[in-house]
């Protein structure tokens, strides 16, 4: 995990292993939007995001395309300190 | 998350990184590590533990609940080119499971390594009968496959 100044949860508006389309700020705005829209499907490329995270005792950053060439199995649930 | 960070070491062994996330924050994720995780698995959650406090990533991966403001249970299981090869989405009361996460990875790492020449028939497990898909297989998987080998 990189110790990185640690900012939001967010989506990079690419897909991973894509690099960002270049594009006018106007575009890129439209393009992030649409990106927001699609949704992930089996058979398609997951999209790309950072977030920052807790691990052993350390705050960092992690971006999904990070991990490019191993498997991964991403977890979400409800809440901390849920039950099941 | 405990019952994944119990058998880390068979994802590791797996060559698999798991990442968490939920709407919590990373300050909270290490509170809950801190006070319950730790006690409930030596050495506590192991992986990375992400933070998604406005939703836009449970947004884009379909597993956003607006009107409870947090993340249903979805797991993705996504391969080395950033594919997602599995999805499983589940209501929060419902656990998931563990193993048949493991098993999925297995049989999708088998199928990758023949590139796509065998298939894993339904309840597959490491060891056990592959399909080779083709002309020849059509209509005769009876006779290569039976039901009991799926449980």
């Amino acid at each position: 995990m990189k110790e990185l100044k640690i900012g939001c949860g967010k989506p990079t508006g690419a897909k991973v292993g894509e690099p960002p389309k270049e594009k006018t700020h106007a575009e890129e705005l439209q393009s992030t939007k649409e990106e927001m829209m699609t949704p992930v499907r089996v058979g398609t490329k997951a999209t790309d995001f950072e977030a920052p995270a807790y691990q052993n005792g350390n705050f960092g950053q992690v971006k999904l395309s990070d991990y490019l060439g191993k498997w991964v199995v991403l977890c979400f649930y409800p809440g901390d300190f849920t039950f099941v | 998350m405990a019952a994944v960070a119990a058998k880390y070491k068979d994802f590791q062994d797996l060559g698999v990184e798991v990442l968490s996330i939920s709407v919590d924050s990373h300050f909270v994720h290490k509170m809950w590590q801190d006070y319950e995780l730790s006690k409930m698995v030596e050495g506590g959650v192991p992986f990375p533990m992400l933070s998604d406090g406005t939703g836009n990533i449970g947004r884009i991966y379909g597993v956003y609940d607006e009107d409870a403001g947090v993340e249903m249970r979805g797991r993705f299981i996504i391969d080395p080119d950033g594919v997602v090869q599995a999805i499983e989405i589940v209501t929060p009361p419902v656990g998931r499971n563990v193993s048949e996460l493991i098993r999925q990875i297995q049989a999708f790492q088998h199928v990758r390594k023949t590139n796509g020449e065998e298939a894993t028939p339904s309840g597959w497990q490491p060891g056990r009968p592959t399909l080779k898909p083709g002309p020849e297989l059509v209509g005769k998987v009876w006779k290569v496959w039976k039901t009991d080998l799926a449980f």
